[in-house]
């Protein structure tokens, strides 16, 4: 029940959030130079055209006005059209979305499977070599831009060692995407067994992930070495390695679980940076998401589809937000029970 | 034999920037079986030191430099470090000065003292959660089961403190250090808290080793006192003794220090404070603060004398003094 109240408490933090996003994001499109109107009407339109065409779209209108249609548009699911491919943004998003998640996720869990145990070892062995060489591999990580390491990668295991296919897409040449359960094809051909889509989803989502990844590897890694070594100071760590117990039990266990709710409040912040640190990622590898299809917009000035990434990406941030504060409180019975 | 904790010429030093803290400083000291003794000083007088290197607990940049620890005729210095392990917690436990967070705020205090007994003594999960609430109800935790269910933050600090006892005993351990089990805790409750250890060694058979500074604990419930300055021991007597004879000036002083309510005496704080401990001067580490200093106090440490059977002290100026008093 405590618990209950909990979520209800944290849900409703996060409207006036949501609120304040929509806000932002509208502003900053509508005090952005260059006129939508003359975008849609095209290059040889008239004036009179053009106040036309600013009437149709709604564009001499109070800016809160605007804004509520804006805001309304969004709950009836209309994110606008977009100029470049002539359909709904709104469908355009869902068609990428499943692209996008399947990099990010592929992309923190990388992070996290890499980070976690560098960081336990960086701060069990402190000051050892361990340490050092996760400083160096996390520094370099952070300090290398992604697109400069997506290209390396691409250059080294496709181009010179050919481990890898080539950069262009989720899946090999000549295969269909599995059944659209999830829409993440690597979780689709696993569901409904169709290995030779499994292997090339794989295959294909390697390096993209291994890129995206490398760049969170080393907020995980830095956070859970210095919460551990915080901890493993701590007074309970103290008592119990007194009381006898297992080394193993005293830092995967006792330690380790207690270091979780940092890592999982940076997971989350890592989580929001993947969703925006991805566009770059995705044009590298021809990755039909939505990173890549607001890159597109950017370049051919459409407004829609730019605005609706921007909203997403906050929405994104916000969610994921909700979700860690969850998080604390499952594993945190002094978040519960409070 | 009668002694069960041995500890000889036991050193311990801090390594930092500066030089080597001398923490502990060539300490001997035995504890007998079911007896309680009492180790006081001030802070940072290698108390609790002593007792974490009891446990072979000293990390870096701390350092044994000398001396062994023998528990039951076992060298503890020479076991490896799985068998150490076995030691701590089973044979020899510790309650901590710090009941509140001494304990895994993520787990359920009833657990944390089940899973030790399922670690130590083997018991199966049922088998340890009985012997758990049978713990819980011999430290006078009312409605165990309910509180056997609750994390650390939803008790108070009294009720933690019985917790960490009941832990530590829940293995029947041989020694029990006890650092500090009182700091923290209201006088009445602290007072409960020392009846309860008393009475649990009794019932056991458990020796105990109070850390702590403050002489009233000492006199309510030690056999013997051990006195710790500046990481060198300087007087071990049994209680009594200890307080109607002191025989070492630091001795003295403390329990000049003591407030007392039956006499109108204004009490001496001890002029001084503990010298730096890093680098420390050869000799009477106490030479500086005391009134009796004599030249060779300075140059060379005295040696532990009897003063009375059972009664050493560490002073030069003692011989002295007790002829002419």
């Amino acid at each position: 029940m405590f618990f209950f109240n909990y979520v209800t408490r944290r849900f409703a933090l996060a409207l006036p959030t949501l609120f304040g996003v929509s806000v932002i994001c509208f502003t900053l499109t509508y005090l952005l130079p260059g006129n939508p109107a003359m975008v849609k009407a095209g290059p040889f339109a008239t004036p009179e055209h053009l106040a036309e065409m600013e009437h149709q779209m709604g564009l001499d209108r109070p800016f809160p006005e605007q804004y509520y249609r804006y805001v309304s548009g969004i709950f009836k699911g209309d994110l606008g059209e977009s100029a470049s491919t002539g359909r709904p943004v709104s469908q355009d998003f869902l068609q990428r979305l499943p692209a996008t998640l399947e990099l990010n996720l592929a992309s923190l869990l990388i992070a996290i499977v890499i980070g976690l145990p560098l960081g336990v070892l960086s701060a069990v062995h402190r000051d050892t070599l361990v340490d050092h060489i996760g400083r160096v591999v996390g520094i370099m990580g952070v300090a290398m831009p992604s697109f400069l390491t997506g290209l390396l990668f691409v250059y080294v295991f496709f181009y010179m060692l050919d481990l890898a296919p080539s950069p262009l897409g989720r899946l090999g040449s000549g295969l269909e995407p599995p059944a659209h359960l999830t829409g993440l094809y690597v979780i689709d051909s696993l569901m409904t067994g169709n290995w030779t889509t499994l292997r090339s989803s794989l295959h294909q989502l390697m390096l993209p992930a291994a890129t995206l990844g490398l760049s969170a590897i080393a907020p995980v890694a830095r956070m859970v070495r210095s919460t551990m070594l915080e901890i493993l100071e701590s007074d309970y760590i103290k008592a119990a390695w007194a009381a006898g117990l297992p080394r193993r039990t005293v830092i995967y266990r006792d330690a380790l679980r207690n270091a979780l709710i940092p890592v999982i409040t940076i997971s989350g912040i890592v989580f929001g940076f993947l969703m925006a640190g991805n566009a770059v990622v995705e044009s590298v590898f021809s990755w039909p998401g939505i990173g890549n299809y607001a890159v597109t917009a950017l370049l051919t000035k459409d407004s829609a589809p730019i605005q609706s990434f921007i909203l997403f990406v906050a929405v994104t941030c916000v969610m994921v937000n909700l979700a860690v504060d969850i998080a604390y409180g499952l594993i945190d019975p002094r978040i519960r029970f409070s | 034999m009668t002694e069960m904790l041995e500890i000889s010429d036991l050193t311990v030093h801090f390594q930092i920037n500066q030089g080597a803290i001398e923490a502990v400083d060539h300490i001997n000291l035995t504890i007998r079986r079911g007896e309680i003794l009492g180790l006081v000083g001030e802070s940072g007088s290698g108390k609790s030191v002593t007792s974490f290197a009891i446990l072979r607990l000293i990390r870096p940049p701390g350092r044994v430099v000398s001396g062994s620890v023998h528990f039951d005729g076992i060298d503890l210095g020479s076991l490896p470090e799985e068998q150490m392990r076995r030691m701590r917690g089973a044979k020899i436990a510790m309650v901590s000065q710090t009941p509140r967070t001494a304990l895994n705020p993520l787990l359920t205090v009833g657990r944390q003292i089940s899973r030790l007994l399922m670690v130590h003594a083997g018991l199966s999960t049922r088998e340890a959660e009985k012997r758990m609430l049978e713990m819980l109800r011999l430290v006078r935790i009312p409605a165990p089961e309910k509180r056997a269910n609750q994390y650390p933050h939803q008790l108070s600090g009294g009720m933690c403190q019985r917790v960490m006892i009941a832990m530590a005993l829940a293995t029947s351990p041989q020694l029990l250090l006890a650092d500090e089990p009182t700091t923290g805790l209201d006088v009445s409750i602290a007072a409960k808290i020392l009846d309860l250890l008393r009475e649990l060694s009794t019932k056991t058979g458990a020796a105990i080793m109070l850390v702590t500074h403050d002489l009233g604990v000492v006199a309510e419930i030690c056999d013997r006192v051990a006195v710790m300055h500046a990481g060198q021991l300087v007087e071990c007597a049994p209680v009594r003794d200890l307080f109607h004879n002191p025989a070492h000036p630091y001795t003295k002083a403390l329990v000049r220090s003591i407030p007392r309510v039956d006499r109108d005496v204004v009490l001496e704080p001890i002029s001084g404070s503990v010298p730096s401990l890093i680098n420390p001067p050869s000799g009477c580490r106490y030479a500086g603060r005391c009134e009796w200093t004599m030249d060779r106090c300075r140059v060379s440490r005295p040696p532990m004398v009897e003063a009375a059977p059972g009664h050493v002290v560490a002073c030069y100026g003692f011989e002295e003094r007790r002829v002419t008093c």
